[in-house]
């Protein structure tokens, strides 16, 4: 066999020539393909968009590290905002119905998608996430995705916005260290400010950081344990949800 | 390591291509991965024979061309070359630079036989 093209050619010396290394020539064809390698991603994206429109159903992804207290602020925010708006949830993690189970104690209809030893949420898992629910028309849906700041800002679900979030146990140069995250995200939490005084972060520097990554990004300071900075958050989500004209 | 994700797409791609042209062999693959599109390029290079093993790409080359990341800085009006986030100007140092090119993530073509 031909060692430089596997071409069945029997393996003894070989003499060659520039321009023709390996002493014979095959007849290969060129055939331009000229695709997107997330086109199929990008696609379902776009149909759960439409869906998302069509429903009136204002659908956010929440992206962070694992531990940035993703679940506990949809707990908080479920509880005050859920008499107000329909709200319901998608959860992604590798493993297990903890977080599902949380939610649907906080009153929300909920479904988790384990991605087994996937790294990210992608557009067909919500699709088939959505026919499971599936969420009421004019309402609020939030797609808690897998903990990590690498492969989901890659993949579009087809929400209207990405919320990321930080927390402040993290180092302010957390946007830097990950910029396509922050690059993709619309709005930034910073969570657990109640520990702040017990910690050297710096807002501000945290904020500049970002903003060199992201110069449209905008921010929110609160506290899912103490409530702390949550009437902001509450009233940006009723605004957007009027201004996407979910209502 | 949304990487070997990727690799498992191109070899399904190139392997689409290559029964589409009735072709018996698949020679190459080349890729563009922009500078700035979130992609390791060692670790798609690590994934790609993985993905193709035990399949008509698993003897072929995977060619991976660096596309070189562009931007228009919205300060200065310059076209400017960025390597990496965030995307600072050279010329005036803003941070406010629309990408314009790096964020490619395209299988290009395919030689057959």
């Amino acid at each position: 066999m031909c060692d430089s093209c596997h071409c069945g050619e029997a393996a003894e010396a070989t003499i060659a020539i520039p321009g023709q290394p390996h002493g014979h020539q095959h007849q290969t064809r060129k055939i331009v393909v000229e695709h997107e390698l997330l086109a199929q991603n990008d696609h379902q994206g776009e149909a759960n968009r439409q869906f998302f429109a069509e429903q009136k159903i204002l659908a956010l992804n929440l992206v962070s590290s694992p531990g940035s207290g993703k679940t506990s602020i949809l707990e908080r925010t479920l509880k005050t905002l859920g008499p107000e708006i329909a709200t319901s949830v998608i959860e992604g993690d590798q493993q297990t119905m903890r977080d599902a189970e949380r939610i649907s104690a906080a009153g929300a209809p909920v479904v988790q998608v384990n991605t087994g030893a996937g790294c990210h949420l992608d557009a067909e898992m919500i699709r088939r996430a959505l026919a499971r629910l599936p969420p009421k028309p004019h309402s609020l849906l939030f797609i808690e995705n897998v903990g990590n700041l690498v492969c989901p800002a890659l993949f579009d679900l087809g929400e209207h916005a990405k919320v990321a979030i930080i927390s402040v146990t993290e180092g302010e140069d957390k946007p830097q260290k990950y910029p396509h995250m922050f690059r993709a995200a619309s709005l930034c939490l910073l969570n657990k400010i109640d520990l702040l005084p017990h910690l050297d972060f710096d807002l501000e520097l945290c904020k500049t950081l970002a903003r060199q990554v992201n110069p449209r990004l905008t921010f929110l300071e609160l506290s899912a344990k103490s409530g702390e900075g949550f009437a902001a958050w509450l009233q940006w989500l009723r605004d957007t949800f009027n201004a996407s004209h979910c209502h | 390591m949304h990487e070997m994700g990727l690799a498992m797409r191109i070899v399904e791609i190139a392997l689409a291509e290559t029964e589409k042209a009735k072709a018996s062999r698949l020679c190459e693959v080349e890729v563009e991965v922009g500078e700035v599109a979130g992609v390791m390029r060692e670790a798609l290079e690590f994934c790609l024979p993985a993905a193709a093993r035990g399949t008509l790409a698993e003897q072929a080359l995977f060619t991976i061309i660096a596309v070189p990341g562009q931007g228009h800085c919205q300060a200065c009006q310059r076209q400017v070359a960025i390597s990496a986030f965030p995307a600072q100007c050279p010329k005036c140092g803003s941070f406010g630079v629309a990408i314009t090119a790096g964020t490619e993530l395209r299988l290009r073509s395919i030689n057959v036989e």
